[in-house]
């Protein structure tokens, strides 16, 4: 059963990912990165992870990327410049780095030995809690602390926004 | 379902969240002060500074995991909080003149350059991956955008790109490592990984392995080792001088920390199988930052191929990684950070609004016309290439004699053939200061109190570890007793 969606929907992710750099518009770049999101958000459910699944529908496909749409089209950049080229060579060296990196990585997730000791919240203890009361459990105990730096981070990055692109500071 | 709550020790995280406070007071002090005149905002944040070193040292000496286990205040990440509270406090002061001659004196620089060591600091007393990977994040947002601040100028965007779009590459191979590194051992928590890896039946596992080697991708790329150092010139060079100082030490300062908690500690058991890599990664990046600064006409450029060729030294600590290669770590850190900031901050004087002034051509006949800013010049670079009596000279005897010491020769030989290659570079900006004649009129330079007092703290730092170095490497010695 899983198996049977999950092919199909990873074959939908590698292809929408590999169009999001290989579409000359920017536009088309940026929709089929969409599609990218809500079919990595169907992964996601086949992995039983709910609350994810909808925060990257929610979150990435919704908010994040309505506002790139947004900009791409405000800033109208059809026109971008032809990229100069670069010596033949860079680029031979470049695929040659990157494919024998998805050859390690690929051989050492297909390997698939996991001896790491499994933690406490399987697939039925988290189904009868709930998805998102698990979730929301852990991360304002155990995990209070690395949520509460990530507002500092969010803060940061606000302000850095502000201060990059305001006209007048 | 019911929650237990876990005990919130508000004391251990004193110093971050004096500093996070601070940050926001800084924000909203500005809001309220005219334009140019931002200076009771960055005084706010020089207290802020000064309060949280004072609860670092209140906390110095007492190690205790707090939050779950997310954080572990011990001497070692204290004693690097310290590092990059003097760094973030000497940038600061170096920064007030400099931002009033840009034109671009704003609170938001200060409040930015106080999350960005927040966010050090997070790295440096981390415990777990998670809170190690979001005080890198913190750190490096911040430093991306304060790289980019002098917003009308071209190379300082350029500058903010480039190590935006590099950064966001090489926090992916991080993250990636800590995902490996989690579905080999199934957690995230420092020491729970040196306990499963205390048994030796899983050190085999090609994830674990793997997971090592991205991490050591991603801390790699923030402290500019050598294959994963060519943003280093490009931004250090555009980014403003003030921002430059702040994160050739600082960065440096909080990556090395979480490098050597990871590796050094954590992933101790697989020594055998990172050791060579750090081995080459070290002998690559001495020398190609060496043998690069060579050529380099711009001095921000030529700093930061230094700074490039420092961290191999640091590095040469690492594959040592005995008690006493990691205290020499933490010494040379602290010397690397009184003679780098003051390099910078003599450059800032001299330096003119629009990126004038930083041609190594520019300091032509300085020695005569101001004896006393060439005086410190000289004194910074001798300590950067490692001349008696200065912090240099100690902190690269140390690191080179615990390579020795655990028997590796001819990396010590190799980093001594470095140090006397960079001799070469630093003396040249010596000899063009005192032995050419000036190239072009000298204009005035203004003498700030702020710069003057970061001068000061500058030499002193340098010149007091270099002649009185035992202090100091007692305090090193004492951080890492209780570590883990």
């Amino acid at each position: 059963m899983t198996a049977f969606f999950f092919f199909p929907i990873a074959i939908v992710v590698l292809i929408s990912a590999s169009l999001v750099i290989f579409f000359r518009n920017p536009v088309h770049s940026a929709l089929s990165l969409l599609l990218t999101f809500f079919s990595l958000a169907g992964l996601y459910i086949l992995l039983n992870a709910q609350f994810v699944a909808a925060i990257q529908v929610i979150v990435y496909a919704g908010a994040i990327m309505v506002l790139f749409l947004f900009v791409i089209m405000l800033l109208n950049l059809d026109k971008v410049k032809k990229e100069r080229e670069r010596h033949p060579l860079q680029k031979a060296f470049g695929i040659l780095i990157a494919s024998l990196l998805l050859v390690v990585l690929g051989s050492v997730i297909a390997s698939g030995i996991l001896y790491g000791t499994k933690g406490i919240y399987t697939v039925e203890k988290v189904a009868a809690i709930g998805n998102t009361k698990a979730i929301a459990g852990l991360l304002f105990t155990d995990w209070i602390l690395p949520f509460e730096i990530t507002s500092i981070l969010l803060l940061a990055a606000i302000v850095g926004a502000i201060v990059l692109s305001k006209k007048e500071l | 379902m019911d929650l237990a709550i876990p005990s919130i020790d508000i004391a251990s995280l004193g110093p971050e969240l004096i500093l996070s406070i601070a940050a926001i007071l800084v924000l909203m002090v500005s809001v309220f002060l005219p334009k140019e005149r931002k200076d009771p905002a960055c005084y706010l944040s020089l207290l802020g500074i000064l309060f949280a070193l004072a609860s670092s040292v209140t906390l110095w000496g007492k190690p205790k995991y707090a939050f779950n286990n997310m954080i572990y205040v011990d001497n070692f990440g204290l004693f690097f909080n310290m590092v990059v509270l003097i760094t973030a406090g000497i940038a600061i002061l170096m920064s007030i003149n400099y931002l009033k001659e840009e034109g671009m004196s704003h609170g938001e620089f200060f409040a930015l350059i106080l999350f960005a060591t927040v966010g050090m600091m997070f790295m440096a007393i981390g415990s777990n991956l998670i809170t190690i990977f979001l005080g890198l994040e913190t750190m490096s947002i911040s430093i991306y955008v304060l790289a980019g601040f002098l917003r009308e100028r071209d190379r300082s965007n350029e500058s903010a790109l480039k190590y935006l779009l590099l950064g966001a590459f090489s926090s992916a191979f991080l993250l990636y490592g800590i995902a490996f590194i989690y579905g080999a051992t199934g957690t995230t928590d420092l020491k729970g990984i040196s306990v499963f890896l205390s048994e030796a039946t899983y050190l085999n596992d090609p994830m674990l392995l793997a997971g090592t080697g991205l991490l050591l991708v991603g801390f790699g790329f923030k402290i500019a080792a050598v294959p994963f150092h060519m943003w280093t010139p490009d931004v250090y060079e555009g980014a403003p001088t003030s921002v430059t100082a702040f994160m050739s030490v600082g960065v440096k300062a909080a990556a090395f920390a979480a490098f050597v908690r990871v590796f050094s500690y954590s992933l101790w058991n697989l020594q055998p199988d990172w050791v060579l890599l750090m081995w080459i990664l070290a002998v690559l990046t001495m020398t190609l930052g060496n043998i690069a600064a060579i050529a380099q006409t711009n001095i921000k450029r030529m700093l930061a191929y230094s700074s490039i060729a420092h961290a191999g030294y640091i590095m040469v600590g690492m594959v040592a990684s005995s008690e006493l290669g990691i205290s020499s770590i933490l010494f040379y850190m602290l010397a690397y950070a009184f003679m780098n900031l003051g390099a910078f901050g003599v450059i800032i004087v001299f330096e003119r609004k629009g990126e004038k002034n930083l041609d190594i051509e520019d300091y032509s006949g300085m020695g005569f016309k101001y004896p006393a800013l060439a005086l410190l010049m000289s004194i910074f670079l001798f300590s950067l290439a490692g001349i008696p009596p200065t912090a240099g000279f100690v902190g690269k005897f140390y690191i080179f004699g615990a390579a020795v010491k655990e028997g590796y020769i001819w990396l010590a030989i190799i980093g001594v053939m470095n140090s006397l290659v960079s001799v070469y570079y630093y003396l040249r900006v010596t000899v063009v200061m005192y032995m050419n004649e000036p190239v072009k009129e000298f204009t005035g330079i203004t003498w700030s109190p702020s710069m003057v007092i970061a001068l000061i703290i500058a030499v002193i730092g340098t010149l007091l570890i270099g002649i009185l170095p035992s202090p100091y490497l007692d305090l090193a010695k004492q951080s890492i007793l209780l570590m883990m």
